[in-house]
C-alpha cells in the first residue's frame, strides 16, 4: 500500500496546474464574468484546448484514442479545474467520452459540449443549455440523449453562480436511449467523485485566498492572521480540505480498483466531505475578508457560488447521508 | 496512489489473524475499570503474549529489539488487533509510544540495553511526567526543578495528570535544569524510577469517578546523572521526538473502533422504539449516522495517507495535527449521537432496560478528554495555522 502520489501523478498535477493557471488565469476568469460573457458561459476555443490537454479523453483507453489513465489521475486534473474555476460541463463531457460512438468521440475531442441533467430533479434546471451540443438525461432506466434545441425552457434571469447559466424546464423531451441503468449508475458514481474533486480544488483555493489575506491585512497594528479567531478559521479550512482530499483520492482509487474498498461508502463519503469543505470554506473565507469578502471584486463569492452549484450535482447531502446510513 | 496491500503485507495480515484467533481466548477476564493493579496485570500479560509471539515493538527498529516493521505493517497490526477485539496498549502506552522511542532516538547504548527490553516484554510500565499545575498547553513553562549534586540530580516540584502513575515503574520526566535560560532551553529529560524515595502520588478522580491519572509530588528525589536522556538543557528537543510519535500513529485502533461503533449504534437505533416508530425512523438521527460514516471513511483514508507519508519519509508528518483535530471532535460527535439515541437511559452509567448505556455513557464521558489530552484542539489549530499555513506566531 502506498497512498501517496506517484512521480507521474505529481508531474501530471503540476502540468495541469501550469496549464490552468496559464490558460485561465484570474484576468481571463474575471474578464469572462465581468466584461465578455459568452452564451452558456463556455468559451469554445478554451474548450478545445481543454480537450487537447486530455480533460475529456483522460480515461478513454489508449486503443480508442484516449489517454488511458484512471480515476486516480482524473481527480488530480479536476481538482486543478476547481482551483481556477474553469466553467462549463467539464464532468458531464468527460463522462460522455466513455460512451463510445460518435457521441463519445465528439465529447473526447471537444467537438461536442455535453451537458447532463437528472430527470428526478425538482425543479429541473439545465446548466449551460445555450452552448450545449448534446444533453444527457439520467433517469430510472438509464441515460437518454436529447437535442438541446428540442428542450424548451425559460432562462433563469439570476442564476446564483454567474458562470453557471440555468434554464428552468418543465418537461424533458424523450430523446434516444444511449445508456442502460448500469451505465447511469456508473455515471452517478464517477460524476460524484469527479465533482468532489472539483470541490476539493475550490476548498483548497479558498484556504489559500483566506490565508493570504490574513497575512496581509493589518488591524490593531498587526496582521489579522495573528489573531487566533482568524487563525483558527484558516486552520479549520485546511483541516476540511485535507479530510476531503483523503476521501476523494481514496474514492478515486477505489473506482479504479474496487477490491480496495467499498464503493457504496467511498463515493458518497467523498462527495459529502468535499461539498462540506468547499461550501463551508466559502463562508469562512468570506468572513476572513471582512467587508472585502462581501464585494463582487474579491473572488471568494465566485468560489462559494460555484461550490453551491456542485453541491447539488450527482447527489446532495441528504442523498449521500441516507446512502451512507443504508450501509450500516 | 495504490491502496492494495502487497503479497507480503497480506501474508503478514493472515498470520496475525491466525495468531489472534488462537491467543485471545487465552486472556484472563477483563478487570474492572477502577482496578488498577488488575488493569496493569491484564495489559502487561497481553504485552508478554505479544512479546513471546514476536509482535512486541513491531514498529520499533531492530537494534532497539523491535521488528523493524514498516508503518503499513504496523497499521495492519493495529487494524486487525482492534477488529479481533484484542486489548489496547493500555498501561504500556507511555513505554511503547513515548519513552521507548525517545530512549531509542536520543538515549545511550547503555540506556537502550537497560530500559527497552522491559518495555517490550511488558515487565516495566512507564508514565509521563510532563504537565504541571502551572504548565499545560504552555508545557515549556514547566518549573519542576532538578539541581545537579555530584553524580545526581535532586528533583523538587510536582507533576499533574500523570496517567497510570500509581502502577508505573518508571516516569519519563521533564525538569527545569536552568531557570535563567529561555524557557525552551533550560529543560532536561530524565528517567525516574517510581520507587525512589521522596515521591508521593495523589490519585485524581476523573469525571467518570475513576482514578485515571494522578498528581505526583517530588521532594528531594535523587536520581543518577546517568538517567538523563540527551544533553542537559536539551530536553525540549528530545521531547519533540516523542510528541511527533504520539501524533503520528496513536489513533489507528480508535478509528476502527469508531467504525464498528457506528454499526452498533445503527443496530441499536433499529431496535429502540419512540412512540410508534423506531429511532432509525428519525431522519435527523439516521442522517447524522450517515454523516459520521463519511467522516470515519475520510479519517481512515487520511490514516493511510499519513502512514504512507511516514513510510516514505521515515517520520510521522505534520498531518498528525490535522488528523488529531478532526478525529477527536468527530469521536465526541459519535457519543453525542449515542447519548441522543439513549434518551433518558443516558442518565444511567450502567445498563438499564436492556440498553448498553453503561458502556456507552462511560465512553461518552471518557471522550470528553479527547480534545484536551495530548494538546488541546485550540493548540492543534495554532499548530496548523502557524506551522502549515505560515500565519504569525502568538508571541
Ligand atoms: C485524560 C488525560 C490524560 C492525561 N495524561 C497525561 C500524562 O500522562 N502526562 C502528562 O504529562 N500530561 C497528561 N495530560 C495533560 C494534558 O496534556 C494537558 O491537560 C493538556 O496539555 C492541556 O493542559 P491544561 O490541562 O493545563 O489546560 P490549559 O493549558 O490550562 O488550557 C485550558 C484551556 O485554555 C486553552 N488554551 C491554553 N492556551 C491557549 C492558547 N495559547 N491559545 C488558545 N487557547 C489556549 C486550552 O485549549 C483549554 O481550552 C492528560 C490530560 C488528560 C485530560
Amino acid at each position: 500500500m502506498d497512498f501517496q502520489l506517484s512521480e507521474d501523478q505529481r508531474d501530471l498535477a503540476t502540468g495541469v496546474r501550469e496549464f490552468c493557471e496559464g490558460r485561465f488565469d484570474r484576468d481571463r476568469m474575471r474578464d469572462l464574468v465581468d466584461k465578455n460573457r459568452v452564451p452558456g458561459m463556455v468559451d469554445r476555443a478554451l474548450w478545445t484546448e481543454l480537450a487537447e490537454t486530455g480533460f475529456f479523453s483522460l480515461r478513454v483507453p489508449e486503443a480508442e484514442g484516449g489517454v488511458g489513465l484512471g480515476s486516480a489521475e482524473a481527480v488530480l486534473v479536476y481538482e486543478e479545474a476547481g482551483r481556477v474555476l474553469l466553467p462549463g460541463p467539464l464532468v458531464a463531457t468527460h463522462l460522455a467520452a466513455s460512451l463510445g460512438g460518435d457521441l463519445g468521440a465528439g465529447a473526447a475531442s471537444g467537438e461536442l459540449i455535453v451537458g447532463v441533467v437528472d430527470a428526478e430533479d425538482s425543479p429541473i434546471l439545465v446548466e449551460h443549455l445555450d452552448v450545449l451540443d448534446v444533453l444527457l438525461v439520467l433517469d430510472e432506466d438509464g441515460i437518454r440523449r436529447v437535442a438541446p434545441s428540442s428542450v424548451s425552457g425559460t432562462a433563469v434571469k439570476n442564476p446564483v453562480d454567474p458562470f453557471t447559466p440555468l434554464h428552468h424546464v418543465e418537461a424533458l423531451p424523450e430523446g434516444t436511449r444511449v445508456g442502460d441503468a448500469d451505465t447511469a449508475a456508473r455515471f452517478r458514481r464517477e460524476g460524484a467523485v469527479l465533482t468532489a474533486a472539483v470541490q476539493l480544488g475550490i476548498a483548497g483555493r479558498l484556504t489559500e485566498l483566506a490565508t493570504q489575506y490574513a497575512k496581509e491585512r493589518e488591524q490593531f497594528g498587526r496582521v489579522i492572521g495573528g489573531f487566533q479567531a482568524v487563525k483558527h478559521l484558516c486552520a479549520e479550512m485546511l483541516v476540511r480540505t485535507e479530510i476531503a482530499r483523503a476521501a476523494v483520492y481514496s474514492a478515486a482509487v477505489t473506482l479504479d480498483d474496487p477490491v480496495v474498498g467499498d464503493l457504496a461508502v467511498a463515493v458518497p463519503a467523498a462527495k459529502l466531505m468535499a461539498d462540506d469543505a468547499a461550501t463551508r470554506n466559502g463562508k469562512d473565507a468570506t468572513q476572513v475578508h471582512g467587508g472585502m469578502g462581501f464585494t463582487w471584486e474579491v473572488d471568494v463569492h465566485l468560489y462559494l457560488k460555484r461550490a453551491w452549484v456542485h453541491a447539488t450535482q450527482f447527489g446532495g447531502a441528504e442523498e449521500n447521508e441516507e446512502a451512507l446510513a443504508a450501509t450500516l | 496512489m495504490d491502496l492494495r496491500y502487497t503479497e507480503a503485507e497480506e501474508r503478514f495480515r493472515a498470520e496475525l489473524r491466525a495468531w489472534l484467533d488462537e491467543a485471545l481466548p487465552k486472556l484472563p477476564p477483563k478487570p474492572d475499570r477502577n482496578d488498577w493493579p488488575g488493569r496493569r496485570a491484564y495489559d502487561t500479560t497481553w504485552q508478554r503474549m505479544l512479546f513471546d509471539a514476536g509482535y512486541a515493538g513491531l514498529h520499533w527498529p531492530v537494534e532497539a529489539g523491535g521488528k523493524g516493521a514498516t508503518p503499513t505493517e504496523h497499521l495492519i497490526y493495529l487494524e486487525e488487533s482492534e477488529r479481533a477485539g484484542a486489548p489496547y496498549v493500555g498501561a504500556n502506552f507511555v513505554g511503547l509510544l513515548h519513552a521507548g522511542p525517545t530512549i531509542n532516538a536520543a538515549g545511550s547504548d547503555e540506556q537502550r540495553r537497560k530500559y527497552l527490553p522491559g518495555i517490550l516484554s511488558g515487565e516495566d510500565v512507564w508514565c509521563q511526567g510532563f504537565s504541571e499545575p502551572g504548565a499545560g498547553s504552555d508545557l515549556a513553562s514547566l518549573r519542576c526543578r532538578a539541581v545537579r549534586d555530584g553524580d545526581e540530580y535532586v528533583i523538587n516540584g510536582s507533576k499533574i495528570w500523570t496517567s497510570h502513575a500509581e502502577v508505573a515503574d518508571y516516569c519519563e520526566m521533564l525538569v527545569r535544569t536552568d531557570p535563567d535560560a529561555p524557557k525552551h532551553k533550560g529543560i532536561t529529560w530524565l528517567i525516574v524510577p517510581m520507587d525512589t524515595p521522596g515521591i508521593t502520588i495523589r490519585p485524581l478522580e476523573t469525571v467518570m469517578g475513576t482514578s485515571e491519572f494522578a498528581e505526583v509530588f517530588f521532594d528531594d528525589v535523587r536520581v543518577p546523572v546517568g538517567n538523563r536522556v540527551g544533553e542537559e538543557n536539551d530536553g525540549w528537543r528530545v521531547t519533540m521526538v516523542t510528541l511527533s510519535f504520539e501524533r503520528g500513529t496513536a489513533f489507528v485502533s480508535e478509528v476502527v473502533a469508531c467504525q464498528k461503533l457506528l454499526h452498533d449504534l445503527a443496530e441499536l437505533a433499529k431496535k429502540v422504539t419512540r412512540r410508534q416508530a423506531t429511532a432509525w425512523d428519525d431522519v435527523a438521527l439516521r442522517r447524522e449516522l450517515g454523516h459520521l460514516t463519511a467522516e470515519f471513511e475520510a479519517l481512515w483514508a487520511l490514516t493511510k495517507w499519513n502512514v504512507s507519508e511516514a513510510s516514505r519519509s521515515g517520520v510521522p508528518g505534520i498531518g498528525g495535527s490535522v488528523f488529531k483535530l478532526r478525529f477527536s471532535e468527530t469521536k465526541q460527535k459519535v457519543y453525542d449521537l449515542a447519548h441522543r439515541l439513549l434518551d433518558r437511559a443516558a442518565l444511567c452509567v450502567e445498563d438499564v432496560a436492556g440498553l448498553p448505556s453503561g458502556h456507552l455513557m462511560d465512553e461518552r464521558l471518557s471522550s470528553l478528554s479527547y480534545t484536551i489530552a495530548a494538546g488541546t484542539s485550540q493548540i492543534q489549530r495554532n499548530i496548523v495555522g502557524e506551522r502549515i499555513l505560515g500565519l504569525p506566531k502568538e508571541r
